[in-house]
Protein backbone atom coordinates (compact mmCIF):
# COMPACT_ATOMS: atom_id res chain seq x y z
CA UNK A 1 0.00 0.00 0.00
CA UNK A 2 1.33 3.36 -1.14
CA UNK A 3 -0.36 6.19 1.05
CA UNK A 4 0.37 10.13 0.05
CA UNK A 5 -0.02 12.66 2.35
CA UNK A 6 -0.67 16.57 0.94
CA UNK A 7 2.49 16.38 -1.68
CA UNK A 8 3.68 19.47 -3.47
CA UNK A 9 6.24 19.52 -6.26
CA UNK A 10 7.74 22.92 -7.82
CA UNK A 11 10.56 23.61 -10.64
CA UNK A 12 10.95 27.11 -10.49
CA UNK A 13 8.16 29.02 -10.18
CA UNK A 14 5.84 26.09 -11.70
CA UNK A 15 3.83 24.72 -9.17
CA UNK A 16 3.28 21.89 -10.70
CA UNK A 17 1.73 19.34 -7.23
CA UNK A 18 -0.27 21.33 -5.27
CA UNK A 19 -1.14 19.19 -2.17
CA UNK A 20 -2.11 15.48 -3.49
CA UNK A 21 -3.34 13.02 -0.94
CA UNK A 22 -4.58 9.55 -1.42
CA UNK A 23 -4.04 5.79 -1.05
CA UNK A 24 -3.30 3.31 -3.97
CA UNK A 25 -4.16 -0.05 -2.49
CA UNK A 26 -2.67 -3.30 -2.64
CA UNK A 27 -3.26 -5.84 -4.86
CA UNK A 28 -5.36 -3.29 -7.13
CA UNK A 29 -5.12 -1.22 -10.17
CA UNK A 30 -4.46 2.38 -9.44
CA UNK A 31 -4.97 4.74 -12.45
CA UNK A 32 -4.07 8.17 -12.33
CA UNK A 33 -5.75 10.01 -15.16
CA UNK A 34 -5.90 13.54 -16.08
CA UNK A 35 -5.41 16.64 -18.90
CA UNK A 36 -1.43 16.63 -20.28
CA UNK A 37 0.47 19.05 -18.05
CA UNK A 38 -1.86 18.21 -15.37
CA UNK A 39 0.77 16.79 -13.04
CA UNK A 40 0.49 12.93 -13.92
CA UNK A 41 4.14 12.19 -14.81
CA UNK A 42 5.68 14.77 -12.07
CA UNK A 43 3.28 12.77 -10.21
CA UNK A 44 4.53 9.19 -10.72
CA UNK A 45 8.18 10.47 -10.71
CA UNK A 46 7.44 11.18 -6.79
CA UNK A 47 5.97 7.79 -6.04
CA UNK A 48 9.20 6.54 -7.41
CA UNK A 49 11.28 8.35 -6.13
CA UNK A 50 13.13 10.05 -8.88
CA UNK A 51 11.68 13.20 -7.67
CA UNK A 52 11.61 14.29 -4.15
CA UNK A 53 8.13 16.63 -3.10
CA UNK A 54 9.21 19.99 -1.05
CA UNK A 55 6.27 19.43 1.16
CA UNK A 56 4.48 16.14 2.29
CA UNK A 57 5.59 12.55 2.70
CA UNK A 58 4.92 9.66 0.92
CA UNK A 59 4.49 6.13 3.01
CA UNK A 60 5.43 3.11 1.43
CA UNK A 61 3.90 0.03 3.57
CA UNK A 62 4.34 2.02 6.60
CA UNK A 63 7.81 3.33 5.83
CA UNK A 64 8.54 7.27 5.23
CA UNK A 65 10.47 7.89 2.03
CA UNK A 66 11.60 11.35 3.56
CA UNK A 67 13.19 9.11 6.43
CA UNK A 68 14.69 6.82 4.61
CA UNK A 69 18.90 6.32 4.76
CA UNK A 70 20.33 5.92 0.92
CA UNK A 71 20.58 2.36 1.38
CA UNK A 72 17.26 1.83 2.72
CA UNK A 73 15.88 3.97 -0.63
CA UNK A 74 17.89 1.70 -2.79
CA UNK A 75 16.42 -1.31 -1.34
CA UNK A 76 12.75 -0.12 -1.56
CA UNK A 77 13.74 1.17 -4.99
CA UNK A 78 14.42 -2.64 -5.97
CA UNK A 79 11.17 -3.56 -4.81
CA UNK A 80 9.61 -1.24 -7.47
CA UNK A 81 8.75 -2.25 -10.92
CA UNK A 82 8.71 0.39 -13.48
CA UNK A 83 6.99 -0.05 -17.40
CA UNK A 84 7.65 3.39 -19.28
CA UNK A 85 5.77 4.61 -21.83
CA UNK A 86 8.65 3.97 -24.71
CA UNK A 87 8.85 0.94 -22.94
CA UNK A 88 12.41 2.22 -22.18
CA UNK A 89 14.37 -0.96 -22.99
CA UNK A 90 18.06 -1.07 -23.45
CA UNK A 91 18.95 -1.44 -26.80
CA UNK A 92 22.36 -2.98 -26.79
CA UNK A 93 20.93 -5.89 -24.90
CA UNK A 94 18.92 -8.77 -26.23
CA UNK A 95 15.10 -9.18 -24.62
CA UNK A 96 16.68 -12.07 -22.92
CA UNK A 97 19.68 -9.59 -20.93
CA UNK A 98 17.19 -6.50 -20.88
CA UNK A 99 14.63 -9.20 -18.61
CA UNK A 100 17.74 -10.56 -16.95
CA UNK A 101 19.82 -7.63 -16.20
CA UNK A 102 18.03 -6.29 -12.63
CA UNK A 103 18.65 -10.23 -11.44
CA UNK A 104 22.12 -10.05 -13.02
CA UNK A 105 22.61 -6.62 -11.04
CA UNK A 106 20.60 -7.53 -7.56
CA UNK A 107 21.02 -10.81 -7.13
CA UNK A 108 23.46 -13.70 -6.12
CA UNK A 109 21.34 -16.22 -8.32
CA UNK A 110 23.09 -18.53 -10.82
CA UNK A 111 23.14 -18.19 -14.44
CA UNK A 112 20.73 -21.41 -14.50
CA UNK A 113 18.38 -19.67 -11.59
CA UNK A 114 18.36 -16.57 -13.45
CA UNK A 115 17.92 -18.10 -16.92
CA UNK A 116 14.81 -20.25 -15.35
CA UNK A 117 13.12 -16.57 -14.04
CA UNK A 118 13.49 -15.17 -17.36
CA UNK A 119 12.05 -18.04 -18.89
CA UNK A 120 9.05 -18.14 -16.29
CA UNK A 121 8.33 -14.60 -16.34
CA UNK A 122 8.70 -14.25 -20.62
CA UNK A 123 5.84 -17.04 -20.71
CA UNK A 124 3.98 -15.41 -18.16
CA UNK A 125 3.44 -12.41 -20.34
CA UNK A 126 3.11 -14.46 -23.42
CA UNK A 127 6.35 -14.14 -24.89
CA UNK A 128 7.87 -17.38 -26.08
CA UNK A 129 10.35 -16.98 -29.17
CA UNK A 130 11.59 -13.58 -28.65
CA UNK A 131 14.65 -14.33 -26.05
CA UNK A 132 17.70 -13.76 -28.24
CA UNK A 133 15.71 -10.78 -30.42
CA UNK A 134 16.87 -7.13 -29.96
CA UNK A 135 14.28 -4.28 -29.10
CA UNK A 136 14.56 -2.83 -32.45
CA UNK A 137 13.79 -6.22 -33.86
CA UNK A 138 10.16 -6.76 -32.23
CA UNK A 139 6.83 -4.86 -32.32
CA UNK A 140 5.60 -2.15 -30.37
CA UNK A 141 3.50 -4.42 -28.15
CA UNK A 142 5.66 -7.00 -27.94
CA UNK A 143 8.30 -4.44 -26.47
CA UNK A 144 5.80 -3.77 -24.09
CA UNK A 145 5.23 -7.27 -22.83
CA UNK A 146 9.17 -7.29 -22.61
CA UNK A 147 9.03 -4.00 -20.33
CA UNK A 148 6.71 -5.49 -18.01
CA UNK A 149 8.79 -8.50 -18.09
CA UNK A 150 11.63 -6.51 -16.93
CA UNK A 151 9.66 -4.92 -13.95
CA UNK A 152 8.01 -8.16 -12.63
CA UNK A 153 11.23 -10.02 -12.92
CA UNK A 154 11.87 -9.10 -9.30
CA UNK A 155 8.97 -9.82 -7.21
CA UNK A 156 7.94 -6.06 -6.72
CA UNK A 157 5.28 -4.87 -4.49
CA UNK A 158 4.95 -1.71 -6.55
CA UNK A 159 4.56 -1.78 -10.23
CA UNK A 160 3.88 1.71 -11.93
CA UNK A 161 3.32 1.89 -15.66
CA UNK A 162 3.44 5.16 -17.91
CA UNK A 163 0.89 5.02 -20.29
CA UNK A 164 2.01 1.77 -21.12
CA UNK A 165 -0.67 1.35 -24.07
CA UNK A 166 -0.11 4.43 -25.91
CA UNK A 167 1.05 3.95 -29.18
CA UNK A 168 -0.60 0.74 -29.52
CA UNK A 169 -3.71 -0.60 -31.62
CA UNK A 170 -6.32 -1.22 -29.68
CA UNK A 171 -6.67 -5.19 -29.49
CA UNK A 172 -3.20 -4.93 -28.35
CA UNK A 173 -4.16 -2.02 -25.81
CA UNK A 174 -6.53 -4.14 -24.26
CA UNK A 175 -4.26 -7.38 -24.27
CA UNK A 176 -1.33 -5.34 -22.10
CA UNK A 177 -3.79 -4.06 -19.70
CA UNK A 178 -5.42 -7.10 -19.16
CA UNK A 179 -1.88 -8.38 -18.30
CA UNK A 180 -1.06 -5.64 -15.79
CA UNK A 181 -4.55 -6.56 -14.36
CA UNK A 182 -4.12 -10.35 -14.26
CA UNK A 183 -0.30 -9.44 -12.92
CA UNK A 184 -1.10 -7.47 -10.09
CA UNK A 185 -4.10 -9.39 -8.51
CA UNK A 186 -2.01 -12.75 -9.13
CA UNK A 187 1.41 -11.39 -7.72
CA UNK A 188 -0.68 -9.25 -4.75
CA UNK A 189 0.96 -6.25 -6.50
CA UNK A 190 0.36 -2.25 -5.97
CA UNK A 191 -0.19 -1.08 -9.41
CA UNK A 192 -0.49 2.28 -10.09
CA UNK A 193 -0.53 3.86 -14.12
CA UNK A 194 -0.60 7.03 -15.29
CA UNK A 195 -2.86 6.77 -18.93
CA UNK A 196 -4.77 8.53 -21.19
CA UNK A 197 -6.90 5.81 -22.63
CA UNK A 198 -10.23 5.37 -21.80
CA UNK A 199 -10.38 2.24 -22.35
CA UNK A 200 -8.36 1.49 -19.41
CA UNK A 201 -10.35 3.83 -16.91
CA UNK A 202 -13.54 1.47 -18.44
CA UNK A 203 -12.41 -1.84 -18.35
CA UNK A 204 -8.94 -2.09 -15.51
CA UNK A 205 -9.78 0.80 -13.03
CA UNK A 206 -10.41 -0.30 -10.17
CA UNK A 207 -9.44 2.88 -8.17
CA UNK A 208 -9.12 6.36 -10.37
CA UNK A 209 -7.43 9.65 -9.62
CA UNK A 210 -8.04 12.84 -11.75
CA UNK A 211 -5.76 15.53 -11.49
CA UNK A 212 -6.80 19.21 -13.12
CA UNK A 213 -3.92 21.59 -12.72
CA UNK A 214 -1.94 19.82 -9.61
CA UNK A 215 -5.32 19.58 -7.27
CA UNK A 216 -6.65 16.00 -7.31
CA UNK A 217 -9.96 16.53 -8.47
CA UNK A 218 -12.33 13.36 -8.21
CA UNK A 219 -11.26 9.94 -6.71
CA UNK A 220 -13.50 6.59 -7.18
CA UNK A 221 -13.79 3.62 -9.50
CA UNK A 222 -14.65 2.60 -12.98
CA UNK A 223 -18.19 1.78 -11.95
CA UNK A 224 -18.40 5.96 -9.97
CA UNK A 225 -17.05 7.59 -12.82
CA UNK A 226 -20.06 6.79 -15.09
CA UNK A 227 -22.98 8.12 -11.92
CA UNK A 228 -20.29 11.34 -11.25
CA UNK A 229 -21.47 14.95 -11.54
CA UNK A 230 -18.44 16.51 -11.24
CA UNK A 231 -18.19 18.80 -14.45
CA UNK A 232 -14.40 18.15 -15.42
CA UNK A 233 -14.16 14.74 -14.69
CA UNK A 234 -17.32 14.17 -17.19
CA UNK A 235 -15.57 16.63 -19.62
CA UNK A 236 -12.67 14.87 -19.88
CA UNK A 237 -13.58 11.16 -19.64
CA UNK A 238 -16.79 11.26 -22.19
CA UNK A 239 -14.80 13.88 -24.21
CA UNK A 240 -15.60 11.71 -27.20
CA UNK A 241 -19.24 11.23 -29.08
CA UNK A 242 -19.04 7.52 -28.65
CA UNK A 243 -18.51 8.00 -24.46
CA UNK A 244 -21.38 10.30 -24.22
CA UNK A 245 -23.55 7.84 -25.55
CA UNK A 246 -22.08 4.86 -23.56
CA UNK A 247 -22.85 7.10 -20.41
CA UNK A 248 -26.52 7.70 -21.08
CA UNK A 249 -26.90 4.07 -22.05
CA UNK A 250 -25.39 3.37 -18.37
CA UNK A 251 -27.55 5.55 -16.86
CA UNK A 252 -30.30 4.69 -18.70
CA UNK A 253 -30.08 1.25 -18.00
CA UNK A 254 -29.58 2.04 -14.08
CA UNK A 255 -32.76 4.32 -14.53
CA UNK B 1 27.10 32.49 -13.79
CA UNK B 2 25.87 29.55 -16.38
CA UNK B 3 29.46 28.30 -17.12
CA UNK B 4 30.04 28.62 -13.32
CA UNK B 5 27.13 25.93 -12.99
CA UNK B 6 28.00 23.92 -15.01
CA UNK B 7 31.93 23.60 -14.03
CA UNK B 8 30.12 22.35 -10.67
CA UNK B 9 27.19 20.04 -12.01
CA UNK B 10 30.28 18.46 -14.10
CA UNK B 11 32.50 18.73 -10.52
CA UNK B 12 29.46 16.65 -9.39
CA UNK B 13 29.20 14.47 -11.72
CA UNK B 14 32.66 13.20 -11.52
CA UNK B 15 31.82 12.26 -7.81
CA UNK B 16 29.19 10.88 -8.50
CA UNK B 17 31.16 8.30 -10.81
CA UNK B 18 32.79 6.67 -8.16
CA UNK B 19 30.26 6.55 -5.30
CA UNK B 20 27.80 3.17 -5.78
CA UNK B 21 30.15 1.01 -7.76
CA UNK B 22 28.20 -1.74 -9.85
CA UNK B 23 29.33 -5.63 -9.65
CA UNK B 24 32.36 -6.15 -10.87
CA UNK B 25 31.49 -8.92 -13.90
CA UNK B 26 29.42 -6.85 -14.81
CA UNK B 27 31.43 -3.75 -14.86
CA UNK B 28 34.27 -6.31 -16.22
CA UNK B 29 32.43 -6.92 -19.38
CA UNK B 30 31.35 -3.52 -19.93
CA UNK B 31 34.70 -2.12 -19.58
CA UNK B 32 36.00 -4.52 -22.36
CA UNK B 33 33.03 -3.41 -24.54
CA UNK B 34 34.14 0.26 -23.99
CA UNK B 35 37.79 -0.25 -24.58
CA UNK B 36 36.98 -1.76 -28.38
CA UNK B 37 34.37 0.79 -29.15
CA UNK B 38 36.39 3.61 -27.70
CA UNK B 39 40.08 2.29 -28.07
CA UNK B 40 40.00 -0.55 -30.62
CA UNK B 41 37.56 1.04 -32.92
CA UNK B 42 39.32 4.37 -33.12
CA UNK B 43 42.91 2.58 -33.99
CA UNK B 44 42.26 2.66 -37.65
CA UNK B 45 41.51 6.50 -37.43
CA UNK B 46 44.49 7.03 -35.48
CA UNK B 47 47.10 5.40 -37.29
CA UNK B 48 45.64 6.86 -40.48
CA UNK B 49 46.03 10.38 -39.52
CA UNK B 50 49.34 10.05 -37.93
CA UNK B 51 50.96 8.10 -41.05
CA UNK B 52 49.96 11.26 -43.28
CA UNK B 53 50.87 13.73 -40.67
CA UNK B 54 54.74 12.66 -39.91
CA UNK B 55 55.16 12.49 -43.63
CA UNK B 56 53.60 16.07 -43.61
CA UNK B 57 55.99 17.33 -40.83
CA UNK B 58 58.88 15.58 -42.66
CA UNK B 59 58.86 16.96 -46.02
CA UNK B 60 57.69 21.06 -44.86
CA UNK B 61 60.71 21.21 -42.32
CA UNK B 62 63.10 19.23 -45.01
CA UNK B 63 61.73 22.27 -47.35
CA UNK B 64 62.09 24.77 -44.72
CA UNK B 65 65.98 23.66 -44.21
CA UNK B 66 67.32 25.16 -47.21
CA UNK B 67 71.08 25.74 -45.98
CA UNK B 68 73.75 23.45 -47.12
CA UNK B 69 75.71 23.76 -43.88
CA UNK B 70 72.42 22.27 -41.59
CA UNK B 71 72.67 18.90 -41.98
CA UNK B 72 69.65 16.24 -42.98
CA UNK B 73 69.20 14.79 -39.53
CA UNK B 74 67.76 17.67 -38.39
CA UNK B 75 64.54 16.42 -40.50
CA UNK B 76 64.58 13.42 -38.05
CA UNK B 77 64.81 15.03 -35.06
CA UNK B 78 62.42 17.70 -35.83
CA UNK B 79 59.76 14.97 -37.16
CA UNK B 80 60.49 13.09 -33.96
CA UNK B 81 59.53 15.92 -31.42
CA UNK B 82 56.86 17.72 -33.35
CA UNK B 83 55.50 13.90 -33.76
CA UNK B 84 56.33 12.87 -29.79
CA UNK B 85 55.97 16.42 -28.50
CA UNK B 86 52.14 17.45 -30.12
CA UNK B 87 51.16 15.65 -33.01
CA UNK B 88 50.91 12.23 -31.72
CA UNK B 89 49.03 13.19 -27.86
CA UNK B 90 47.06 16.14 -28.85
CA UNK B 91 46.41 16.07 -32.72
CA UNK B 92 44.90 12.59 -32.33
CA UNK B 93 42.86 13.84 -28.92
CA UNK B 94 41.33 16.41 -30.77
CA UNK B 95 40.47 13.90 -33.27
CA UNK B 96 39.29 11.74 -30.65
CA UNK B 97 37.07 14.39 -29.20
CA UNK B 98 35.36 14.34 -32.49
CA UNK B 99 35.49 10.46 -33.29
CA UNK B 100 34.97 9.14 -29.94
CA UNK B 101 33.06 11.82 -27.93
CA UNK B 102 30.16 12.56 -30.10
CA UNK B 103 30.07 8.71 -29.99
CA UNK B 104 29.67 9.13 -25.96
CA UNK B 105 27.28 12.05 -26.33
CA UNK B 106 24.94 10.50 -28.94
CA UNK B 107 25.10 7.39 -26.81
CA UNK B 108 24.40 8.40 -23.24
CA UNK B 109 21.98 11.45 -24.74
CA UNK B 110 20.06 8.65 -26.82
CA UNK B 111 19.40 6.91 -23.31
CA UNK B 112 18.29 9.84 -21.83
CA UNK B 113 15.87 10.68 -24.79
CA UNK B 114 14.56 7.13 -24.42
CA UNK B 115 14.18 6.96 -20.37
CA UNK B 116 16.97 4.91 -20.43
CA UNK B 117 18.44 6.11 -17.68
CA UNK B 118 15.48 6.51 -16.00
CA UNK B 119 14.59 3.08 -16.38
CA UNK B 120 18.51 2.02 -14.44
CA UNK B 121 17.68 4.69 -11.45
CA UNK B 122 14.65 3.48 -10.98
CA UNK B 123 15.47 -0.17 -10.25
CA UNK B 124 18.40 1.68 -7.82
CA UNK B 125 21.53 1.23 -10.39
CA UNK B 126 23.63 4.38 -10.23
CA UNK B 127 23.36 5.15 -13.52
CA UNK B 128 26.64 7.53 -13.65
CA UNK B 129 28.75 4.76 -12.40
CA UNK B 130 27.38 2.18 -14.62
CA UNK B 131 27.58 4.61 -17.49
CA UNK B 132 30.21 6.61 -17.14
CA UNK B 133 33.20 4.69 -15.26
CA UNK B 134 34.13 2.05 -17.85
CA UNK B 135 33.78 5.10 -19.96
CA UNK B 136 37.07 6.37 -18.26
CA UNK B 137 38.92 3.20 -17.73
CA UNK B 138 38.64 2.52 -21.23
CA UNK B 139 40.19 5.80 -21.98
CA UNK B 140 43.01 4.97 -19.51
CA UNK B 141 44.09 2.54 -22.42
CA UNK B 142 44.33 5.37 -24.70
CA UNK B 143 48.41 6.23 -23.69
CA UNK B 144 48.96 2.54 -25.95
CA UNK B 145 46.86 4.80 -29.14
CA UNK B 146 49.47 7.56 -28.82
CA UNK B 147 51.90 5.02 -28.29
CA UNK B 148 51.13 3.44 -31.42
CA UNK B 149 50.57 6.89 -32.85
CA UNK B 150 54.02 8.05 -32.35
CA UNK B 151 55.39 4.82 -33.36
CA UNK B 152 53.55 5.66 -36.93
CA UNK B 153 53.88 9.09 -36.94
CA UNK B 154 57.67 8.53 -36.76
CA UNK B 155 57.34 5.63 -39.81
CA UNK B 156 55.40 7.77 -41.87
CA UNK B 157 58.29 10.55 -41.55
CA UNK B 158 60.32 8.29 -42.23
CA UNK B 159 59.13 6.93 -45.68
CA UNK B 160 58.33 10.28 -46.67
CA UNK B 161 61.94 11.19 -46.05
CA UNK B 162 63.44 8.21 -47.67
CA UNK B 163 60.79 7.39 -50.58
CA UNK B 164 60.92 11.67 -51.44
CA UNK B 165 64.55 11.78 -51.49
CA UNK B 166 64.55 14.49 -48.82
CA UNK B 167 67.02 12.52 -46.09
CA UNK B 168 68.81 9.52 -46.82
CA UNK B 169 67.61 6.67 -44.32
CA UNK B 170 70.40 6.46 -42.01
CA UNK B 171 70.97 10.61 -41.70
CA UNK B 172 66.66 10.34 -40.44
CA UNK B 173 67.30 7.89 -37.95
CA UNK B 174 70.47 9.56 -36.88
CA UNK B 175 68.46 12.44 -36.00
CA UNK B 176 65.38 10.63 -34.36
CA UNK B 177 68.34 9.67 -31.97
CA UNK B 178 69.70 13.38 -31.53
CA UNK B 179 69.56 14.57 -28.07
CA UNK B 180 66.83 11.94 -27.16
CA UNK B 181 64.99 13.34 -23.59
CA UNK B 182 63.23 10.17 -22.25
CA UNK B 183 60.74 12.74 -20.04
CA UNK B 184 59.30 13.76 -23.43
CA UNK B 185 57.88 10.29 -23.81
CA UNK B 186 56.28 10.26 -20.12
CA UNK B 187 55.22 14.24 -20.76
CA UNK B 188 53.28 13.28 -23.71
CA UNK B 189 52.08 9.65 -21.45
CA UNK B 190 50.80 12.21 -18.80
CA UNK B 191 49.35 14.22 -21.16
CA UNK B 192 47.21 11.47 -23.13
CA UNK B 193 45.90 10.46 -19.76
CA UNK B 194 44.34 13.95 -18.97
CA UNK B 195 43.31 14.21 -22.28
CA UNK B 196 41.79 10.76 -22.17
CA UNK B 197 39.55 11.58 -19.03
CA UNK B 198 38.58 15.18 -20.78
CA UNK B 199 37.32 12.88 -23.57
CA UNK B 200 35.52 10.46 -21.38
CA UNK B 201 33.87 12.96 -19.16
CA UNK B 202 33.07 16.01 -21.28
CA UNK B 203 30.82 14.39 -23.67
CA UNK B 204 29.36 12.15 -21.03
CA UNK B 205 28.51 15.25 -19.25
CA UNK B 206 26.77 16.69 -22.19
CA UNK B 207 25.06 13.20 -23.05
CA UNK B 208 23.83 12.57 -19.67
CA UNK B 209 22.28 15.61 -18.74
CA UNK B 210 20.28 16.60 -22.53
CA UNK B 211 17.43 17.46 -22.08
CA UNK B 212 14.74 17.46 -25.56
CA UNK B 213 14.77 15.10 -28.04
CA UNK B 214 16.72 13.70 -31.29
CA UNK B 215 17.50 16.78 -32.57
CA UNK B 216 18.59 17.95 -28.88
CA UNK B 217 21.32 14.82 -28.95
CA UNK B 218 22.51 16.17 -32.50
CA UNK B 219 23.08 19.25 -30.77
CA UNK B 220 24.92 18.20 -27.54
CA UNK B 221 27.26 15.85 -29.53
CA UNK B 222 28.69 19.25 -31.26
CA UNK B 223 28.51 20.98 -28.13
CA UNK B 224 30.69 18.17 -26.85
CA UNK B 225 32.97 18.23 -29.16
CA UNK B 226 33.42 22.05 -29.09
CA UNK B 227 33.90 21.92 -25.65
CA UNK B 228 36.00 18.64 -25.00
CA UNK B 229 38.37 20.09 -27.75
CA UNK B 230 38.76 23.87 -25.56
CA UNK B 231 39.36 21.67 -22.35
CA UNK B 232 41.82 19.80 -24.33
CA UNK B 233 43.83 22.96 -26.11
CA UNK B 234 43.78 24.79 -22.20
CA UNK B 235 44.63 21.60 -20.66
CA UNK B 236 47.74 21.24 -23.35
CA UNK B 237 48.56 24.36 -22.44
CA UNK B 238 48.90 24.28 -18.73
CA UNK B 239 50.35 20.77 -18.44
CA UNK B 240 53.51 21.99 -20.93
CA UNK B 241 54.06 25.31 -18.96
CA UNK B 242 53.77 22.64 -15.75
CA UNK B 243 55.94 20.08 -17.30
CA UNK B 244 58.53 21.49 -19.21
CA UNK B 245 58.21 25.27 -18.38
Amino acid sequence: MIEVEDIHKSFGDNHVLKGISTTFEKGKTNLIIGQSGSGKTVFLKCLLGLFEPEEGQICYNGQYYSELSTKERRNLRQEMGMVFQGSALFDSMTVEGNVMFPLDMFTKQSKAEMQDRVDFVLERVNLIDAHKKYPAEISGGMQKRVAIARAIVMNPKYLFCDEPNSGLDPKTAILIDNLIHEITQEYDITTIINTHDMNSVMEIGEKIIFLKNGYKEWEGTNKEIFKTENEAVTDFVYSSELFKKVRQMYIEERN
Amino acid sequence: MKYLEAIGKYFIMIWEVFKKPTKWPIMKSLILKEIDDLIYGAMGIIIFISFFIGGVVTIQTALNLNSPLLPKSLIGFATRQSVILEFAPTFTSIIMAGKVGSYITSSIGTMRVTEQIDALEVMGVNSLNYLVFPKIIATMMYPFAVAISMFVGILGGWIAAVFGGYAPSGEFIQGLQLDFDSFHVTYTFIKSVVFAFVIATVPSYHGFYMKGGALEVGKASTTAFVWTSVVIIIANYLLTQLLLG
